[in-house]
């Protein structure tokens, strides 16, 4: 077979600059920003400044409150991960078997996904409200005396929950796709050889579902390291105190509340690392053990 | 006609249209401000009341979201040489605008070069030094000024058989048992920082922090928390907690006043400023204000506090025709009708004598005796601590505080303890506050 190619090195040169030029100035000029600013400490205004050299690293390094938001921001991931993708594929395993009124049932569980992660957050705020919101009410009923904004543990629960809440719908969808993407004929094979829906479920269907699971493993990673910055933002008030926030969220109070430039640049460096090792581990170790087909 | 003539008419022609444009151009000028909502609405009024008085200048008031939003935009738009005349920057801001020297035109030289008469004695005196440097030239003009006071509900001081208290000794004895015992929540507050920290400095005449409270400068300058005093006051705090005699509901101003506005509370600390938003909103009982309390076993009388809210800096890099208007927009918006329109609308305080004392022949006082409250309490003795502090990255020493503080409520840490990381991160970013200025 031919290599198809082009004729001069030149052509898919400028064929591609549109897109380098693109990723180069709103992508590398700006982390290359960001990693200048970082050893710095600079008057916002940007009368004075004054070389740090890594301090700003060892300052974050040495704090014990950025230690711990590391570890929220962790656990936060993790949590919001797994009871995205576990719910969302509970859910489609369930509406696939559904004949009747499939399609309502679907919308249904879709909808949420048009929420925006703000407006999520102010919905969580009315329901796990102190005095009155249904939520509350509900656990005070059950003997925990749920405090958002005042209890740490409390304020938590609630950004995972919501931001749960707000992920489902799209992992939902892919995952019915996928399962829908199955072919008939292995189904029928599985059931002739198994009569148990649970090891069919663990053996044949969940194997397939693989390159879906692994797609939104991916993403989800992303939108609770990330996107989840609206719930956050919403439930904290602007005003975080005493309330959990994750690292994308201290970087906005630091650079964007606070007008510490330094400090929160060399924040977004050590998130732009963090993003690079997990992308490079993920493909790297997961990927492998995954059959595309 | 010759050439020449024609030249020459030309000439005039040209002279007497540019002549024209300059009488009766306007001179346009920006507001960015945070006042939304109501105050938004006032702002509004103030803005085309002058453009109404004159027709030299016009301004046009933009509103730029909170308080930290509108200094980040108006940081970012000044680096990128779009900024605008005129910038309203909080308190807790005011460090990081008046230490960019060369970010803005000193409102007294603004004035003076302007030819607006300008005399700082003119000012109420809480008002005076917030915004000024360390020589007592006035940098920032006040704007949306304000200051802790308590307010209480008539009715639950009334079934508890109690006034409203002036030391926090007495709420400590009297009035919170009182109030516990008639079923309501004795104490609330809603801003932490502000009103039990840094308007307790200066209730008490105690130093916030060390080079003359920070005015002398960002360098060296550290905060004054971990000391006998605050210390004591924050004991107490928590052991009103745990006896039902003080309540919080979080960090957010609302979340705390709510809890007041529902009728729940016997006495609630909030702004001078939430007076006109609370006769707005025709709440289930009677109210009344009164000075914010301070520990007889600190000082024997009360000092003055300073104010909060935010004032207006007039930006640099604008042409000397704009500068003008915005010196003219400052003298209009310092005259004592505007200033009177301003705290009857709002609840803030007048900035001048002049203004306080039009409202006080007007009679607005006799009416509202509550909207007295804040004015007299920032003119009450001055000390040399009670002008106020001036502290670089504050608005995250702020959030510092705020996380402490409520730690201290919830028993995650000890009182000795909080104010002990207080002190370490807040001396951390004054030092690194003090390097962004090299």
């Amino acid at each position: 077979m031919k290599r198809a190619g082009f004729s001069t090195k030149w052509l898919p040169i400028l064929l591609l600059l549109p897109q380098l030029l693109i990723i180069a100035i709103f992508f590398y000029w700006p982390a290359l920003h960001a990693v200048t600013s970082s050893f710095y400490l600079q008057d916002p205004f940007g009368f004075g400044q004054t070389f740090v050299g890594l301090e700003n690293y060892t300052h974050l390094a040495a704090s014990v409150e950025y230690l711990k938001v590391a570890k929220f921001t962790v656990l936060f991931t993790v949590l919001v991960t797994f009871f995205s993708l576990a719910l969302a594929l509970l859910f489609a395993v369930k509406a696939d078997k559904v004949l009747r009124g499939a399609k309502t049932y679907r919308t249904l569980l879709m909808w949420v996904y048009a929420v925006a992660p703000p407006v999520a957050g102010f919905i969580g705020l009315l329901m796990f409200n102190q005095t009155w919101g249904p939520l509350s009410e509900l656990f005070k009923f059950f003997g925990w005396d749920f405090t958002l904004g005042v209890n740490y543990f409390d304020t938590a629960f609630a950004m995972t929950v919501v931001s749960v809440w707000k992920q489902v719908p799209v992992n939902f969808i892919f995952f019915l796709s996928g399962l829908q993407s199955i072919p008939r004929s292995v189904r029928e094979a599985a059931l002739l050889d198994n009569r148990s829906g649970t090891r069919r479920f663990w053996d044949i269907t969940f194997p397939l579902l693989a390159p879906t699971g692994f797609f939104l493993l991916i993403t989800n990673i992303t939108y609770s390291l990330f996107e989840t910055f609206g719930v956050i933002d919403t439930i904290n008030k602007g005003e975080p105190g005493n309330n959990p926030m994750t690292l994308v969220y201290k970087v906005f109070v630091d650079g964007f509340r606070g007008n510490d430039l330094g400090g929160s640049s060399a924040q977004s460096v050590i998130l732009m690392i963090l993003v690079l090792a997990l992308t490079v581990f993920q493909f790297r170790l997961i990927e492998r053990r995954i059959h595309y087909t | 006609m010759t050439i020449k003539t024609t030249s020459k008419f030309l000439g005039a022609a040209t002279a007497f249209t540019l002549l024209g444009s300059a009488a009766f151009a306007e001179t346009e000028i920006t507001w960015w401000h945070a006042m939304g909502g109501d105050l938004g609405e006032t702002v509004n009024e103030i803005a085309s009341g002058f453009n109404a008085s004159q027709d030299e200048y016009k301004i046009t008031p933009v509103f730029k979201g909170s308080y930290e939003e509108t200094l980040t935009s108006g940081i970012a738009a000044f680096r990128a040489g779009e900024q605008p005349n005129i910038l309203q920057v909080f308190d807790a801001g005011s460090a990081t605008v008046i230490g960019a020297k060369g970010a803005t035109v000193p409102v007294q030289d603004l004035l003076s070069e302007n030819g607006v008469d300008f005399n700082i004695e003119d000012y109420i005196s809480g008002v005076r030094y917030f915004y000024a440097d360390n020589a007592g030239k006035m940098i920032g003009m006040p704007f949306n000024s304000s200051s802790p006071i308590m307010y209480f509900n008539e009715q639950a001081l009334e079934a508890a058989g109690v006034e409203a208290p002036v030391t926090y000794e007495e709420f400590e004895t009297v009035t919170a048992p009182a109030l516990k015992a008639a079923g309501y929540v004795p104490l609330v507050q809603s801003h932490l920082p502000w009103e039990f920290a840094e308007n307790f400095f200066s209730r008490h005449n105690l130093p916030f922090a060390t080079n003359d409270n920070g005015y002398d400068g960002a360098e060296g300058t550290k905060i004054l928390v971990n000391t006998d005093e605050f210390k004591m006051h924050w004991t107490h705090v928590k052991q009103w907690l745990d006896d039902g005699y003080f309540g919080f509901y979080g960090t957010g101003w609302n979340d705390n006043q709510a809890q007041f506005e529902q009728g729940k509370v016997g006495l609630w600390i909030g702004s001078s400023g939430s007076f006109g938003g609370l006769m707005k909103k025709d709440l289930p009982f009677e109210f009344s204000a009164t000075n914010l309390p301070f520990w007889s076993s600190i000082t024997e009388e009360g000092y003055q506090t300073f104010i909060g809210g935010a004032s207006l800096f007039a930006m640099s890099g604008k042409s000397a025709e704009e500068n003008k208007a915005t010196a003219e927009f400052f003298r209009y918006l310092t005259s004592p009708e505007v200033q009177y329109m301003w705290h009857r609308e709002t609840g803030y305080v007048p900035i001048t004598t002049a203004a306080y004392e039009m409202a006080k022949a007007d009679g607005h006082y006799d009416r509202f005796p509550a909207a007295e409250t804040g004015i007299k309490q920032l003119m009450l003795t001055s000390g040399e601590n009670t002008k106020g502090y001036r502290m670089g990255f504050y608005v995250q020493i702020r959030d510092v505080e705020n996380r402490e503080f409520s730690r201290i409520l919830s028993g995650e840490t000890t009182v000795e303890d909080a104010m002990a990381t207080i002190e370490k991160e807040g001396n951390e970013l004054l030092a690194r506050f003090a390097k962004t200025q090299g």
